[in-house]
This record gives C-alpha cells, structure tokens and sequence, in this order.
C-alpha cells in the first residue's frame, strides 16, 4: 500500500523531513521506535528511520533523515503528494521511560531526530532534561526549537565553533557529569563513534547511559541478523533487542566496521543515481 | 535417449498396454526419466531454473513406470496424501488435466511441491519400485510427475467461493501454511485478510528458495489466484508490531486467526569473529540475493551483497546447499561447504547436493569452523576449522560428529555463510499473552492446529520448528478445516434462536 507524502520540507543542506500518511504506524507507534522504508517493490533497498513524531488522530507520522547514499537522496528528491511504496512499523521495542530524575539527552547531526521523541517522553515523565546538540556546523544543528520547548537547558556545540560551543559533545557532557547534582542518565544518539566516546565519558562517572543503534538492517523483524551486533560480547539483533542498548557493554568498534561494509557498492550506487538525477533535472526541481 | 527413441518407446509400450497389459517386469525395464536440466557451467552463471522440466513423452514413460499398487504405499510418505497411483494412471492416459483435479484435492501448490518435496524420504521413499531396485532415486519420480502437470495448467482455476458467512479471518504470514489457510478459509466464504511483515507475499518460497530452485513467477500465480479468490493482501504489518493479535481480534473484529509466521530467527555457532564484516547468516544473504535480487545490484536493485572470490558454507541442509549455490551465481571463485559430519548424513536433498557438486561446489566434510579471522579492519580472511570423526548415533539417529583434538587449520576465505538452521522468532510470543509456547520458542498446538486461545490456530516452522512447505501446507489445511468449523458453531451461536 503507498503512503503519501503530506508534506516535505529541507531543514539544511542535507537533512529533510516528511509528514507522511501511515495511520496504523502513527496509532501503535511508541518512542523510539521505527520504521522500514522502501521506495520500489520490485528493486527498492529497505531502510531503517526513526518515527520522530506521530498524529495518531491525522494518521501521519513524521521523518527526519540526512541524504547520505541512494536511497536517502531519493527519498530527497520526492514531494508533496508523491507516494512511497512501502512503510512498515513500528519496528523495535519502545524505549524504557520513567522519572530517572535528571536526564541528559546527547544528539548528534541527524541523531537530534531520533533523540526528539525520547527526550519529550523522558520531559513528560517527570524527569528535569538537559539537552547538548552537535553538528559539524550551524547548518547542520537541526530541531533546536523543538528542544529548547521542552528543555531545562540546552547547551549547543559545533565543530568549527560557528554556532554555540566550538566543542564536540563530549566536553559539555564531561562537564554537566562533573556537577554536584550528578545526572541520573544519559541517552546519547548519533553517529556511532560520538556515541563510543559519550559512553567512554559517562562510564567514568558511572552513569548509566543509553545508545541507540543505526545498524545496516535489511528485515527488520529479527529474521536476518544483519543488525547483530556484541553487546557485552554476546550477539545481539538492534531491531529485535530494541534498537537502545546500556552504551557501556556495546562494542563500538565492531559495530562502526560492520556499518562500512557495503562502502564501495553504496558510492556507486549512489554516484550512479546522482548522475540519473542531473540528467532528469531532478536537482532543479529539488530547489525549489 | 534421444527424443526419437523415447517416443518410440513410448509407442511400443502403450500398444503393448492395450494389447493386453503391462507386466511389472516390463515396467521394471523402462528407464528412470531423468530430469531434464540446464548445463552446469551454463546455469552457474545465470539464475534461471535448473531443471527444466519433463516433455510429454518422459512423462508419460515415468508414469508407465508406476506398477499401481493396490496398497499404494507412496502415500503413506506424503504428508498430504495425495491418490498417487491415481493421478499416476491419468499421467500414463494422457489426461493430464484428470492428473490435476486428484492431485488438487490434496494439494494446493502442486507447481510448489513437485519442485521442493524432499520426495526420497517422502512419497518416493516407500514406492515400491524404488524398494524394488534399493535405490530412492530409482522410485517413480512422483514429485517431477506433479510438477509436470501443474506446469502444464495456464488457464487458471479460480475455487469457487461460499456465500459470505459474515465471519472475518485472519491469516499472518504468507508462507505455504498461510496461503493454503487463506484459500481454504476464503472458500468456505469468510472473508479474509492475509497479512505480511515483508513487501511480499510467499514467505521462505520467495525469500529464501532461490530462483533457480523455485522461480517466483510460480509462487505469484498461487497468490493471484487468492486474490481473485477475494482474500485481501496486506503487506509491511508486522503482528505484533503494527497491530497485535489482541487488537485484531477484540478491536478490529476477526473471529479466528491463523498463525504461520515460519521459523524467523537465524541460528549463529557462537565462535569468535562471528560478527566480523563478511560473516552472513544464510537468511540474511538469500534475502539479499533473492527478495532484494542484490544480483542486480548496479543494474536497478538497490540492495548490495558482498562480491566475493572465497566462499565458505557452514552446514549440510537444504538451506546450506542454496547458499553455496547462489554464491556461485555471484560470481565467487570458490565456494566451500564445511559440513562437521559425512555426506551420507546431510539433510539436504539428494539432488541438491548432487547440482552444488556439479556446480562446483567443494565438499569440506568432517570439519567445522572454530573461530573466524578478520584483519585489521574487520574484514573476514580465513576460517580456522577443527577436523571431526564420527562416533556413536545420538538421539536423531546419525553419528554424532568428535573434534579432533590438534587438528586446527585454516581455509582462506572472504565470506562466511552461516547455515545451521533457525529458531522461534519471538515476537508473537512477546506480544501475545495467553498463547502457550514449548521450551524452543514453538507455539503448542492440538490436532486441529488449534492454540491455547480461543480461535487461534496455527501451523508451519513456527510450530514444527524448520520443516517443510508440504508439512507447513498440511498444517495449514488442517488448521483452515478446523477453524471452518469452529466459526460455523460460532456463528450457529450468534443467530438469534
Ligand atoms: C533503527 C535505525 C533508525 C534510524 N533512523 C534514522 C533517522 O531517523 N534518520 C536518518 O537520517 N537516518 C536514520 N538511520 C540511518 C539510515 O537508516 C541510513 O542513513 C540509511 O539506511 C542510508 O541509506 P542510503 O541508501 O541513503 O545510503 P547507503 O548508500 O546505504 O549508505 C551511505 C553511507 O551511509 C552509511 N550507512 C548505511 N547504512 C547506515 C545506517 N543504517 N546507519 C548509519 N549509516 C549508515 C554507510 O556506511 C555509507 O557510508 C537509522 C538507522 C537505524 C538502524
Ligand atoms: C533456504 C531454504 C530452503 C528450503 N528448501 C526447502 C525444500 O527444498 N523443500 C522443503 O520442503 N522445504 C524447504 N525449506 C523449508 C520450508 O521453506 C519451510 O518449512 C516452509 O516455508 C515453512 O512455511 P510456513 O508456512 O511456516 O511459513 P514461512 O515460509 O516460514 O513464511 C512465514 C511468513 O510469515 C511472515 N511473518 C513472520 N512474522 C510475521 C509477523 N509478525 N507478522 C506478519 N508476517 C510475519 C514472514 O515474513 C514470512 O513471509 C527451505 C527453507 C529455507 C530457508
Ligand atoms: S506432495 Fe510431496 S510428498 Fe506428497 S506426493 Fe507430492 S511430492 Fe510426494
Ligand atoms: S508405490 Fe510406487 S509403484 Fe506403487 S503405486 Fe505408488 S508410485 Fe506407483
Ligand atoms: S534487520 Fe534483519 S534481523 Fe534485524
């Protein structure tokens, strides 16, 4: 059944979002959860996003996602009104959300959009919420109104300092985890080896810290084990065992090397698509 | 034999056979028809059929094989008990659309079965010429004979369909035990939903059986045969996820369920460097080449799969040899089957190890990896294999295999494809209280298919454990019959009295 895409918008050079019409997904779907995305039955590759937000009553449910390969770039270039193929979810278990206390939410790039529906559920648990946002650069810094809405602080970071903090995450995080009123617990989403050093800064200060893991998936459901990956030496399957994990027992290391296993083909392929695109105008249209 | 001698074979023997009859040692002298197949350097590279099927004349002529036994001891062997020696007969006859409609009456996929049965412990298994001759390949080839006639079918038959009962079915998973639920249910004129997690229908019949095995176009037909039937299709709902088995039935109003989502979960050996970049669980990478057709990769699918030059298989079974096979088809240099036991203790069909071998496939038996080695980058470079002996039969009746203590050596490879098998996936489990699960994850069930809970059956791998198409079909009929008649009492009990 297609979905339709009720509206799109960029939100920075690479990063865009869609409301998108999935009534079932936007009614059953908790935090943390996501779904598979595929844009053709026949050829399309499945890939996993994040439900970054849902309107059960409109049947919709909303998308972030960075243009980084093929399918990502295409789903870029759809619009308003264009139809996705397939949408399944939600997919993984909710995440586990109670009054911890104080909760400090690490996102970075693309991972405050995953981040955003967690930190609202942890808000609304009760819990005080201190927010650090990476990017690379200002540009990249996206949903910061949605955080600083919900946030008791918000502390922002950028790598060549042209927005908030010249710092990575890691420095703020240190430096809120060193404060009397140690925080309970850190929920850190964003690019794999962000998330290995948050843990290795929080495993210091012995707080418990939770990660969410972007694995390469083709299922979904656990039949594959193409998501597996060791936590605490055991294998485990992100999309089954929750795509959250106690960052401290994931092996970061592995898990980053078995994301670049397709590198060379996932370049060509998308080489190939850009190529496709200029010739069709697509670039134009995107523009707009 | 060319075809000018089997046709005249043919000739002499059905004037032979009116003229008085054929005895059984005339029918022990024709020869096994031998399948006709594509070339094995040819369909290496290709993933077309490998077998290609019967003509006419081999049909007819393996049909004449059959000696019609009274006690008909062939179906015994099958699961579903189709009339053999029948169908056999209308073969021989020349009616083949006879041979269909009895082979239908047991049967639902006969294209299906025909092609994947593991025939020599079933039906063949007990065929007395095979018995005759000691020898299962040499029984009637019952399965190529079906697959004959259903091959032949292009019309379409479309069951009729009861008057609406006003009862609603619904059917999770779209394996064989689901489709033969949804159409059996369909018939009895309740309206049915057939729901599925993937983005098609046909479960391990289109993710897992390859194309060369099973070409998809097949297991299409039997689905648009339930739709036009009237079964709704939905695809991308995952039970338990989107809705649970709960909601559909307290909120979303089915009376009955058919649980038949298959064995899920793919088995890892538990030995280091099993999460190395390279490391495949065989679910995983027939997913990749035949639902996402990673084959294509470059050329339209979007889905990459490792290109490969050194191959190692894990594994003896049916799943094990579709592995090495497919990783021909891609194009890997060399393809290892590392199997800790003999050949001669391979569940894998005959014939499918018989085709691995011709494709070039090497046999590594008595063997099995202890630890895989990557380098620096996690990339998989070798296996490190323990050699292993045979000792006595354990509880499945095969030789238990013994590691040889010091026997470590290593196999240099790229690729390693995992294919020991698949567990419960536990996801109905998790989100359906009330239904009673066995110490394997396996849903329990009566006679009937029927569950703990009222108005849920269910069938197939994931109440077996990894079986058949034709157990999963079986149980999915049994199961369709039982539910039939559970709502008919359900809906006696509605009517006002
Ligand atoms: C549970 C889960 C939730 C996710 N949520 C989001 C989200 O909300 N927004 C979003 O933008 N992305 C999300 N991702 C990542 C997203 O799935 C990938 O970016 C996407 O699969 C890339 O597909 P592609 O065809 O565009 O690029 P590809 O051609 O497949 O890959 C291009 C590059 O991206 C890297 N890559 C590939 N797959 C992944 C992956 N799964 N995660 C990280 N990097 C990857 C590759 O190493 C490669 O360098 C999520 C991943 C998971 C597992
Ligand atoms: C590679 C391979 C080769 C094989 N070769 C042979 C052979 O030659 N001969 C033979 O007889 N048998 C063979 N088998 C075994 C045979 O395919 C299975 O026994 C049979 O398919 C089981 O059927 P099933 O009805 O249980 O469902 P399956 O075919 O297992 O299908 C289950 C379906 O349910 C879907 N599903 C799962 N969970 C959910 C959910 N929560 N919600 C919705 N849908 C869900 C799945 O996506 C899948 O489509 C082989 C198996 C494999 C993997
Ligand atoms: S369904 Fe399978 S077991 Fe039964 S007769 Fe046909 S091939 Fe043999
Ligand atoms: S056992 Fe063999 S020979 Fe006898 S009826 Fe069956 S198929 Fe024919
Ligand atoms: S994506 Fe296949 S098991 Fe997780």
């Amino acid at each position: 059944m297609p979905h339709k895409i009720v509206s799109k918008r960029r939100l920075s050079e690479d990063v865009f979002t869609a409301e998108i019409e999935a009534r079932l997904v936007a009614q059953a779907r908790k935090p943390g959860q996501f779904v598979i995305v595929s844009l053709n039955n026949e050829y399309g590759e499945r890939i996993p996003l994040t439900i970054a937000d849902a309107e059960p009553k409109r049947g919709t449910i909303r998308l972030i996602w960075q243009r980084v390969g093929k399918t990502t770039a295409e789903l870029a270039d759809m619009q308003a009104g264009d139809e996705i193929a397939n949408v399944t979810g939600p997919l993984g278990k909710p995440t586990h959300v109670e009054n911890f206390g104080t909760v400090v939410c690490v996102g970075g790039g693309i991972g405050n959009a995953p981040l955003l529906p967690i930190a609202k559920a942890l808000k609304k648990a009760g819990n005080k919420i201190i927010s650090i946002l990476g990017a690379r650069n200002k540009e990249l810094i996206i949903l910061e109104d949605e955080f600083a809405a919900i946030c008791d602080e918000l502390i922002i970071t950028t790598d060549d300092g042209s927005y908030g903090r010249k710092a990575l995450v890691t420095e703020p995080l240190e430096e809120v985890c060193r404060r009397d009123n140690k925080p309970d617990q850190v929920v850190a989403i964003g690019p794999a080896i962000m998330m290995k050093f948050c843990c290795e800064v929080t495993k210091k200060f012995n707080i418990p810290t939770q990660v969410s893991l972007n694995t390469i998936m083709v299922d979904g459901t656990g039949m594959c084990g193409g998501c597996r990956v060791e936590i605490d030496g055991q294998a485990k399957f992100v999309c089954v065992d929750s795509p959250e994990f106690d960052g401290h027992k994931v092996n970061f290391d592995l898990m980053i090397k078995r994301l670049n296993a397709y590198k060379d083909q996932e370049q060509e392929a998308y080489e190939q698509y850009n190529e496709h695109r200029c010739k069709i105008g697509l670039d134009k249209r995107n523009a707009e | 034999m060319t075809d000018k001698e089997r046709q005249e074979l043919l000739q002499r023997l059905l004037e032979k056979q009116k003229d008085g009859g054929l005895k059984p040692a005339d029918r022990y002298e024709i020869p096994p028809q031998d399948m006709p197949e594509q070339d094995p350097v040819e369909r290496a590279r290709n993933v077309n059929e490998v077998a290609t099927g019967y003509t006419e004349t081999h049909a007819r002529l393996e049909a004449l094989r059959c000696l019609q036994c009274k006690t008909a001891p062939c179906i015994k062997g099958c699961p579903v008990k189709i009339k053999i020696q029948d169908f056999i007969a209308a073969v021989s006859e020349g009616d083949f659309k006879k041979a269909l409609t009895i082979i239908k009456e047991n049967s639902l996929l006969p294209a299906v079965c025909g092609r994947v049965c593991p025939q020599e412990v079933q039906c063949q298994q007990t065929c007395t010429v095979g018995l005759k001759f000691k020898d299962p390949t040499k029984a009637v080839s019952i399965g190529r004979l079906e697959r004959f006639v259903a091959d032949l079918d292009q019309e379409e038959i479309i069951p009729t369909v009861a008057p609406n009962t006003g009862m609603k079915v619904a059917i999770i998973g779209s394996g064989p035990g689901g489709i033969v639920a949804a159409a059996d249910t369909r018939r009895a004129g309740h309206d049915v939903t057939l729901f599925e997690a993937f983005h098609k229908t046909g479960g391990v019949l289109v993710y897992g059986i390859p194309e060369f095995r099973l070409p998809k176009s097949i297991v299409q037909k039997e689905i648009d045969v339930l739709t036009k039937m009237g079964v709704k299709i939905v695809c991308n709902f995952v039970v338990g996820r989107t809705r649970t088995i709960e909601q559909l039935m307290k909120e979303d109003g089915f009376d009955a369920v058919y649980i038949g989502v298959g064995a899920g979960l793919p088995r890892f050996m538990g030995i280091e460097g099993e999460s190395l970049v390279g490391v495949y669980s065989a679910n995983e990478y027939l997913t990749r080449a035949n639902l996402m057709k990673a084959y294509d990769f470059g050329s339209g699918a979007d889905t990459p799969i490792a290109r490969s030059q050194k191959v190692a298989v894990t594994g003896g079974g049916n799943v094990a040899m579709d592995s090495a096979r497919t990783a021909v088809r891609l194009g890997a240099e060399k393809v290892y089957l590392v199997y800790r036991r003999t050949e001669k203790e391979m569940p894998a069909r005959i014939e499918e190890v018989h085709h691995a071998k011709q494709e070039g496939v090497e046999f590594h038996i008595l063997q099995s990896p202890k630890r895989v080695i990557g380098d620096e980058n996690s990339h998989v470079t070798a296996i490190e294999c323990l050699k292993y002996r045979l000792g006595e039969p354990d509880e499945s009746g095969r030789r238990r295999p013994i590691p040889i203590e010091g026997s470590e050596f290593q196999i240099d490879v790229d690729t390693v494809i995992i294919a020991i098998g698949n567990i419960a996936n536990p996801l109905i489990r998790q989100t359906t209280p009330g239904l009673e699960f066995n110490k394997w994850g396996n849903i329990v069930v009566d006679e009937n298919c029927k569950t703990s809970l009222e108005g849920v059956y269910a069938g197939g791998d994931i109440v077996s454990g990894a079986a058949t198409v034709i157990l999963a079909m079986g149980q999915g009929r049994i199961a369709a019959s039982a539910m039939n008649k559970y709502l008919a009492e359900k809906s006696d009990c509605n009517k006002p009295c």
